[in-house]
């Protein structure tokens, strides 16, 4: 097969990939992207897209049980609903698909080469890919590494079986009638919410004293509340410790040192997400590693001159918005243009129920900086608009300097809060005060006016609480 | 319990004024009979004003780097008895200081420039180092509400303000910002590109804007005055000669090689220092003094052969007087003497003054070519350059000599470039055969 000679070559066609190789194209650079599966790659297809179709499916199903119950105040009652989870999962596939066709035009148009198949590197600027049709042999003037990550397997609990991860668990035909969640993270509880909603009898095995233990307890409290509520059980401090040998129960270490056994039929390993480093030839290129990750610059650039890495190879936090971020950039240098990473805030969200949403420094990151600081807190419960959504959990909260109010964090935890993620972005890379969130008029009746009451309250004169 | 006054006592003959440049005691400080209470320069050298009673001091009449007139009050001592002066009388009118003590209460914006430098309130920004006010940081502190951007804190400024200062080549922590927090502006960015240089900077290596203020005193000063009397008057002439000094090693080595008491080290320079002195007998017009205002030219009979040297607080030049009447070995014993006191900085003024011609040595640093600075108001000055090995054609082969440059300056005003030429030949030719240094 003849070989191809182009200026820039992007390994993986995750969301750091392929908004890379699309950026480049439209900066007129020769670009060619290499993906063995689908384009979007995890976020796309066994991870954001999905987990949320079904998240949003399994949310609609629990408030119409919920009417069915009866006790719903809004005086709506129905008969009990019933869930095909086959047809959910094919509905929540076409959206997967369309958007992988929409990811497919998109290089397209921008004139980006597509490969399909495996990529090995054999130097630093020659690639060998494994197409249907054969080896095709790739040069190179720049190489961008956008392999990923991938789920943690616990050697002893392999996959396989009733033993499942994220990207299995979006591809079920039924709903588990008991579903043990080993790691109580986002991705355990987003996942284990679900399918608690749609019926499930769900238990979480956390090895830690908390669940989400990335964030604050003041922050998840009205999550933990809620998991009670949704009759989900939460193990703390208790180890998973394998398989019993029937594969009908999880077998765990209690936090008082019992053993004990959990019945599941399926059970779920959500303990976090390690990069994808092995298989596409990193031993021949001898790259600069910081602990599983490759070491990068701020211009994305690894110890090899001509070799970029992004996204989740390169380190947390792993999320599709800052691999996202760093392909563009990295296509605007590989482009001549001078440009190196100074954002100031990646902000992160958990669609859990209810949503949490953090960017910028917590109270504590932010104390630790060594200055004094403010925090302000507006609940949702004092809010027009989330009373009226049945929505009074939660709230929202701003740290800001004392000295000079600057904002550096916001976090809100809530439903829906997710959306507000843009304006919380927005005022910490614009370097906003607390005055410049507190005199921008927020719309009435919404959630969001509860970031402006939160700055108002940390200048000391919030007015609806 | 009275006061003594201290007057700054006669400290060299003829000398009119001497520049405080240390004190070593400060107001409140009690001291003894004979402890040392500052140190002043006068043209050459450095004396020390000890106390002459008991007392604690009340008062410092001077600031270091002031020029105080022989017979100022310096120092103000509380005593025990009645004192040297009536309590009534105000120290301070009695001043007699070179510049205006009222600059030190107003130190102002353009204390920076180099036209003030010499005033008292740019010696106290060096000695107190607070925020210069030529900075753009500190500029921005009266617009800023709340605390302003502190050193290795993130700049502030939207992502579109970065991009700009990004493709601008400029880095963002050299800006100043004018909006509340320091957040940089759109036009503190324009402002900065209007003020700054338009080179674009490698990102990496960080522009230091930071310019520091330190005032010329003591040494420094004499040195700097000196040189530009000497750069500013005198028309120099620079001959570079290379002289072969392969016998005058061997000699040398010879003569280091039989120990006596009485005889110590030879260096080159005692060599030099004899050769010079057989020269100016042919040539007496090399070993004068120029007045050139007087139009006279002072030409000695002696030769006072002054040698640069290089101490920890600057370039001072200690003379080896009457070398004409010394020999080798006392011209060697004069210089390790005169070196010693030079260093340890305990050199008299005498010691420092009354060259008639000078040598200047950097010794292994002394490089292939120099262009010496005469010694206003002398006429010539003797550079000696590094020896080194090199390969010589003798006719048929090179072979190696240990080959050094003579890189002397001639005041061109009173000596020709021909009798400069005579003057280095004459020192080259008794250097390549040293024993006519020993012949008289």
């Amino acid at each position: 097969m003849k070989e191809i000679s182009c200026k820039l070559l992007v390994i993986g066609a995750g969301p750091g990939g392929y908004v890379c190789a699309i950026r480049a194209g439209q900066l007129g650079v020769d670009t060619v992207i290499v993906e063995a599966g689908r384009p979007g790659g995890t976020c796309l297809n066994v991870g954001c897209i999905p987990s949320k179709a079904l998240i949003h499916a399994a949310e609609e199903f629990e408030k119409v049980a919920h009417m069915a119950g009866g006790k719903s105040p809004l005086g709506i009652s129905v008969g009990a609903p019933t869930l095909d989870l086959t047809k959910a999962v094919a509905w929540k596939d076409s959206i997967v698909s369309r958007l992988n066709s929409g990811v497919a035009g998109l290089l397209k148009k921008a004139k980006v080469k597509t490969v399909h198949g495996w990529a090995t590197f054999r130097d630093g600027k020659t690639v060998e890919v494994e197409t249907e049709t054969g080896t095709q042999v790739i040069r190179a003037e720049a190489v961008v590494i956008a392999t990923g990550s991938a789920p943690v397997e616990l050697p002893f609990l392999p996959f396989g079986g009733p033993v499942i991860s994220s990207t299995e668990a979006l591809a079920l035909s039924e709903v588990p009638k008991r579903l043990a969640v080993v790691g109580g993270g986002y991705i355990g509880l987003e996942l284990g919410i679900a399918f608690a909603k749609m019926g499930a009898e769900v238990t979480v095995v956390e090895a830690l004293p908390r669940v989400l233990a990335q964030y604050d307890a003041e922050l998840t409290r009205p999550v933990v509340k809620r998991l009670a509520e949704l009759g989900i059980e939460v193990m703390l401090g208790a180890k998973a410790k394998g398989l019993s040998t029937k594969g009908d129960a999880l077998l765990v270490e209690t936090a008082d040192g019992k053993n004990s056994k959990l019945a599941a039929d399926k059970i779920l390993v959500t303990v976090g997400r390690k990069p994808v480093t092995e298989g596409w030839g990193l031993e021949q290129i001898d790259l600069d590693m910081v602990g599983k990750f490759i070491r990068i610059d701020d211009q994305c650039r690894s110890s090899m001159r001509g070799i970029f890495a992004i996204g989740d190879v390169t380190g947390e936090p792993m999320l599709a918005h800052r691999a996202m971020a760093q392909g563009e950039m990295v296509a605007e240098v590989v482009a001549g243009q001078k440009r190196s990473w100074d954002k100031r805030a990646i902000p992160a969200v958990c669609f859990t129920d209810p949503e949490l949403l953090t960017a910028g420094l917590s109270p504590e990151e932010a104390k630790a900086l060594g200055g004094e600081i403010k925090i302000g807190l507006f609940p949702f419960a004092a809010n027009g608009r989330a009373m009226t959504k049945l929505g009074e959990d939660g709230f929202v909260r701003v740290v800001a300097r004392a000295d000079n109010h600057l904002v550096l964090g916001i976090q809100a935890v809530g439903q829906g809060v997710s959306e507000l993620s843009t304006a919380f972005g927005l005022a910490l890379e614009m370097g906003a005060r607390l005055e410049d969130i507190a005199g921008t008029i927020h719309a009435h009746p919404t959630q969001g006016e509860g970031f402006q009451e939160a700055a108002l309250k940390a200048l000391g004169h919030a007015l609806h609480i | 319990m009275g006061e003594h006054i201290i007057k700054l006592p006669d400290v060299g003959e003829g000398v009119a004024e001497a520049e405080l440049v240390e004190w070593h005691v400060k107001v409140g400080d009690l001291v003894r009979e004979d402890t040392v209470l500052a140190a002043v320069m006068t043209d050459k050298a450095t004396v020390e004003i000890p106390s002459p009673v008991d007392g604690e001091i009340l008062w410092l009449g001077a600031e270091i780097g002031d020029t105080v007139a022989i017979g100022s009050p310096i120092v103000r001592l509380k005593v025990a008895g009645e004192g040297n002066v009536k309590p009534e009388s105000s120290p301070a009118a009695e001043t007699i200081k070179v510049e205006p003590p009222a600059k030190l209460a107003t130190p102002k914006p353009e204390a920076a420039t180099p036209a003030q430098k010499a005033s008292p309130a740019a010696g106290e920004a060096k000695a107190r180092p607070a925020p210069s006010p030529a900075s753009p940081k500190s500029t921005t502190r009266s617009t800023v509400s709340g605390a302003p951007r502190a050193e290795g804190e993130k700049p502030l400024a939207s992502p579109a303000i970065r991009l700009r200062a990004r493709e601008a080549g400029i880095d963002l922590r050299q800006v100043a910002g004018s909006g509340p927090a320091g957040r940089i502006s759109h036009e503190d960015i324009e402002a900065f590109l209007a003020r700054g240089p338009q080179v674009a900077r490698i990102s990496g290596l960080a522009r230091n804007d930071a310019v520091e203020d330190i005032k010329v005193i003591g040494l420094r000063r004499k040195i700097a005055e000196k040189m530009t009397l000497a750069k500013s008057r005198i028309p120099h002439i620079t001959y570079v000669e290379e002289i072969d000094v392969t016998a005058l090693e061997d000699l040398r080595a010879a003569l280091n090689k039989e120990k006596r008491a009485d005889r110590p080290k030879l260096t080159l320079l005692p060599f030099l220092m004899r050769a010079m002195v057989k020269s100016i007998a042919d040539q007496p017009n090399l070993n004068a003094l120029f007045d050139d205002e007087g139009g006279i030219i002072h030409q000695h009979g002696g030769v006072h052969i002054g040698i640069a040297a290089q101490t920890p607080s600057g370039l001072v030049v200690p003379v080896v007087k009457h070398a004409e009447a010394r020999d080798i070995w006392e011209c060697a014993a004069e210089l390790n003497r005169l070196a010693e006191a030079a260093k340890s900085g305990t050199a008299t003024r005498d010691e420092l003054s009354g060259s008639t011609i000078t040598i200047t040595s950097l010794g292994a640093m002394g490089g292939v070519a120099t262009t010496p600075v005469i010694n206003h108001p002398e006429v010539a000055i003797i550079g000696v350059n590094k020896m080194m090995v090199r390969p010589v054609w003798d006719g048929t082969q090179f072979i190696p000599r240990k080959m050094m440059n003579l890189s002397s300056s001639f005041d061109h005003r009173v000596i020709d470039g021909w009798d400069a030429a005579v003057f280095v030949q004459r020192i080259k030719t008794l250097l390549e055969t040293p024993a006519l240094i020993f012949v008289d």
